[in-house]
């Protein structure tokens, strides 16, 4: 029987086992340094908030793994010794595989800032990393200020985090606005106002220069680059990205980039050892899409295909139209298709934004401004139906048609106040249009007759 | 275990500490129900009018000032912050105190109601002496102790509705929806049967009597309905009586089926009902202690249509045992309901199984089989075994337990005494013969499911862990698979929860609702056609 090793038991690496399993009756075996068993990595922030307990993070109970006939080892991987075809598990024990899926994941980026490894500096990745939070930061005494460097998602999660429990935190981002290297300049700046509405010190166009250690050797302030400020902190998280997490295998003679290099079939250079998930690096960018995707969904769609190749139905990693979502403190954050922010944006490309006067609510189309085809959506504090979006993406409508079925993209609970009149007439007057809202159909939504 | 649960210890930090804003409130808010305390040890109030108003007064006050503390300085959103920190909300201390309370609390209510004040002849005493004032006000009589507990429930469900409000103050279905249960509690529940009772024996009624009726409660749950006592007093009460019995049958009969189609059981459980209304409001904050198992799930399903078979047993054999068997009399005779009985569950079961089976898992199916035996071979038993008992029971033994065990224990001791260790809708989930009925009209035909909102589950759990009805929404959501379940009560926080937008209560096609291939977006259709082979 083939024996299939998966080293990281994050959704990735369940998503492979769970559809290996489906197909076959091959010896499953994943192994975690991490966590006994699998958890949603993003409901981490959840469990600090005291919103859940770690166990309901787990998506499985206990006894789903015995039951599914996958087993399940807790070790950390040292080294892949792919020519003998074995791993070695904490500097001792060896275990055999035929085939090998690296699904490790990522860990937070460090720059070199000088004290980056003192005590009380940590990222927010791991479950280990959430431990050490209740260490360096369990309440508003032991943690009278924190301060976090990098103005992306797991900043603004980790700083909802700490102000949950009224811990002060200030808030240093590199870039002129939140997140812009991603989200248009509107989006941006309303994500901006919202931050500070929670009571968040948002330090824009601000670098770290360094984190300055007490006499304890625990992080006392940190020293700002642009007007050398020393700031006060007893916690300082790291949140300037992620990086792969391949270091153990430098030796291994697989190819390596940023990340583990793999080819359409997640296949690495080396026969029967694939990668998937955020350790993954495409040889070549796929569409729009970077080389290396660390977002939850690809990583489940990575296990899923990678599944299939395994099984004997070779097929191509062909990822559909691309989407995501986020939720940046109360306000939610969805994404179909293609939204550029200043940095990013192509030359072809027309954005049309809407932003309500008082509500934190906003929209922006994206449209080819030549043939006028849709490319994409971005909507904050608006819920979109996937289904509808992957559909017209698919069908390459044009921007009008969009706008005038906006309604029946609505996702928005039952009763939820309805906004398209107002989109659609900003959309009329900025591009002197005529464009009527069509009321919302359920024919046209379920596709039924 | 590991460094996080430092934090669970009563170390009084934030999210968990008490503001003074919120310490004032509990001081007046447990002023009133020490006067309330008071008058159980007899007390004798002076004026019992005026400190039955401050009592109600200062619980509300107090409940309504905490929330506005609590809710109101922050912005609208999602407001769990610290829920499994705080004792009272996670099984701690003072969940079990509060639990230890509230069962006692019942006992009393429905066993020793002689303590509470209750004097059969003669003036009441004690709490119950202290409500006889606004008791006479609406119904012109003393109170008695459900008085008393339907005052304090209705207290309790405005509230904690008004905290609800604020709490999901940017949720407009949560709003409208407390908005109904708080109306449908106090002017159903509470204030038309006692103004009802007003008109007993004046012409309206041709001088008869109604009995207590509240109309919003639909047969089985009040499963006294068509007992002998409130039959006569129907019919004493001219045609009003009559309208009120038809509409009785009608509502189980016609009208819940009609809006469970078009809106899901949601339209009763967690728009209508007291009981809903109570969890949905006091028990709120303890929604998330459901148990999610898939044995929890196995326990509920055996549980809750045991109640179901139980109810229709005690039901049938009560109005048999006081029907005739002449038939010049009148024409619903012994023999005949026994007959439309078995009749119009065969014709339901048949349905069922020529229709829906395929919708049926196996297990659900053994179980209907074998329900369906037993009642048929109890009727048929009782055909051949002659007359003398129902069933082989007696009928009054038969209600009498079923009073007992479910009307009593289940609902009340367990079902709302117990929010604060299972969670805050055991009753609705494991013993509620209406909602197991209205489940089986959902999941069977309706147009209402959960909508999952393609791949953008990231599989979180917030959805789960607030599911009061112990339904794993996720395990349906990361497969990009609608939610359609029968305990589903629809109350909309799974959807309200979710930080990624994935899930929508929605009424919609028949066609495709349940779609167990639904199609995860993202992939690419020659995956997805492979991912869905069995």
């Amino acid at each position: 029987m083939e024996n299939i090793v998966i080293i990281g038991n994050g959704i990735a690496g369940v998503s492979a086992a769970r559809h290996i399993r489906k197909l076959s009756d091959k010896r499953i075996i994943i192994v975690s340094a991490e966590t006994d068993y699998f958890f949603s990595r993003t409901a981490l922030m959840y469990v600090y908030m005291g919103h859940m307990k770690f166990g309901h993070i787990q998506p499985y109970e206990n006894w789903f793994w015995e039951k599914n006939n996958i087993e399940l080892v807790r070790g950390y991987v040292n080294k892949a010794d792919t020519a003998n075809k074995q791993l070695i598990l904490d500097g001792s024990r060896a275990l055999q595989y035929d085939k090998l899926i690296i699904a490790t994941g990522s860990k937070p980026n460090k720059f070199g800032w000088p004290g980056q490894d003192l005590h009380g500096v940590q990222g927010l990745y791991s479950k280990q990393d959430l431990d050490l939070l209740e260490v360096n930061a369990p309440n508003k005494d032991v943690c009278k200020r924190a301060v976090i460097v990098g103005g992306g998602l797991i900043g603004i999660e980790l700083a909802e985090m700490l102000r949950s429990r009224d811990i002060p935190v200030t808030f240093l981002v590199r870039e002129s606005s939140f997140w812009n290297g991603v989200l248009p300049e509107g989006e941006s700046q309303l994500i901006n106002d919202h931050i500070k509405e929670h009571h968040i010190d948002l330090r824009l166009s601000t670098n770290l220069k360094k984190i300055v250690a007490g006499e304890d050797g625990r992080v006392k302030s940190v020293v700002i680059e642009e007007t050398g400020e020393e700031l006060a902190c007893n916690m300082v998280g790291l949140t300037a990205g992620v990086t792969p997490n391949i270091d153990f295998l430098k030796d291994s003679g697989i190819e390596l980039g940023r990340g583990v290099k793999v080819n359409r079939h997640l296949e690495t250079n080396i026969k029967d050892v694939y990668a998937i998930g955020d350790c993954a690096e495409q040889h070549e960018a796929i569409g729009n899409r970077r080389p290396i995707e660390a977002v939850w969904y690809t990583g489940r769609m990575m296990g899923e295909t990678v599944a299939q190749t395994i099984c004997g139905n070779k097929i191509e990693y062909k990822p559909g139209h691309w989407f995501n979502s986020a939720k940046f403190l109360d306000v939610e954050y969805q994404t179909y298709g293609w939204v550029f922010g200043a940095r990013g944006k192509k030359d072809y490309e027309e954005q049309f934004h809407w932003r309500h006067p008082s509500e934190k609510l906003c929209v922006t189309v994206s449209f080819n401004k030549n043939n006028k085809k849709f490319l994409g959506i971005n909507t904050f504090g608006i819920r979109m139906r996937h289904e509808i979006f992957d559909r017209w993406l698919t069908e390459e409508r044009d921007v009008d048609f969009v706008m005038e079925h906006l309604a029946d993209a609505n996702f928005d609970p039952e009763f939820y106040k309805q906004y398209e009149k107002e989109i659609i007439a900003k959309f009329n007057s900025d591009f002197n249009k005529s464009i009527e809202s069509k009321k919302k159909s359920l024919k046209r939504i379920f596709q039924f007759n | 275990m590991s460094t996080y649960d430092r934090s669970m210890a009563l170390t009084g930090q934030p999210p968990v500490t008490l503001s003074r804003n919120q310490k004032i409130a509990t001081l007046i808010g447990f002023f009133g129900l020490a006067i309330i305390l008071l008058a159980a040890f007899n007390v004798d109030f002076p004026n019992k009018g005026l400190w039955l108003s401050i009592s109600l007064a200062a619980i509300t006050a107090g409940t309504i000032w905490f929330s506005w503390d609590m809710y109101s300085k922050k912005e609208p959103g999602i407001k769990n912050d610290g829920v499994w920190f705080k004792s009272v909300s996670s099984k701690g201390f003072w969940g079990w105190i509060a639990g230890i309370a509230l069962t006692s609390f019942y006992i009393i209510l429905y066993f020793y109601p002689e303590y509470l004040g209750l004097v059969a002849k003669g003036d009441n005493k004690g709490v119950i002496g202290l409500f006889d004032p606004l008791s006479r006000v609406l119904s012109g009589n003393p109170a008695s102790q459900w008085f008393v507990y339907g005052t304090l429930y209705t207290v309790a469900i405005l509230a904690f509705g008004i905290k609800f409000l604020w709490k999901y103050r940017h949720n407009r279905y949560e709003r409208i929806r407390t908005m109904s249960v708080m109306f449908f509690q106090t002017a159903f529940a509470f204030i038309i049967p006692e103004v009802m009772a007003r008109l007993n024996g004046t012409s309206v009624l041709n001088g008869g009597k109604l009995p207590y009726y509240d109309l919003k409660l639909v047969w089985p749950l009040n499963y006294y309905n068509f007992e002998k006592y409130r039959i006569s007093d129907f019919l004493s009460a001219g045609n009003i009586g009559l309208v009120l019995l038809i509409f009785g049958v009608l509502s189980i009969l016609v009208i819940t089926p009609i809006l469970t189609y078009k809106y899901g059981k949601r339209w009763y459980c967690s728009w209508v009902c007291g009981c809903g209304g109570l969890a949905e409001t006091a028990g709120d904050s303890f929604r998330q202690l459901s148990d999610k198992t898939v044995k929890a799930w196995n326990v509920e399903r055996w549980v809750v249509h045991s109640v179901v078979v139980f109810v229709t047993l005690m039901t049938t054999a009560v109005v048999y045992s006081y029907l005739g068997n002449d038939t010049s009399k009148y024409w619903l005779t012994k023999t005949t309901f026994l007959v439309s009985v078995a009749v119009i569950l065969t014709a339901i079961f048949a349905w069922v199984m020529l229709f829906k089976r395929e919708q049926l898992q196996k297990d659900a199916q053994y179980g209907a089989i074998g329900y369906m035996v037993i009642i048929l071979a109890l009727i048929g038993m009782h055909f051949l075994s002659g007359d003398g008992n129902v069933f082989l029971f007696k009928s009054g033994t038969l209600r009498k337990s079923y009073s007992f065990l479910i009307g009593s224990i289940f609902s009340g001791v367990i079902g709302t005494g117990f929010y604060p260790i299972f969670g805050n809708r055991v009753w609705c989930r494991f013993g509620c013969p209406m909602a197991a009925i209205l489940g089986f009209q959902q999941r069977l035909f309706s147009k209402f499911r959960i909508t999952t909102n393609g791949g953008q589950c990231i599989s979180c759990g917030n959805c789960s862990t607030y599911c009061e009805m112990g339904i794993d929404v996720r395990a349906y959501a990361q497969k990009g698979e609608n939610i359609v379940r029968s305990s589903c009560v629809g109350c909309g926080i799974c959807s309200a929860v979710c930080p990624r937008g994935v899930l929508k209560l929605e009424n919609g096609p028949l066609e495709g609702r349940i779609d167990s291939n639904q199609v995860l977006l993202g992939n690419d259709v020659d995956l997805m056609t492979l991912v869905n082979k069995k």
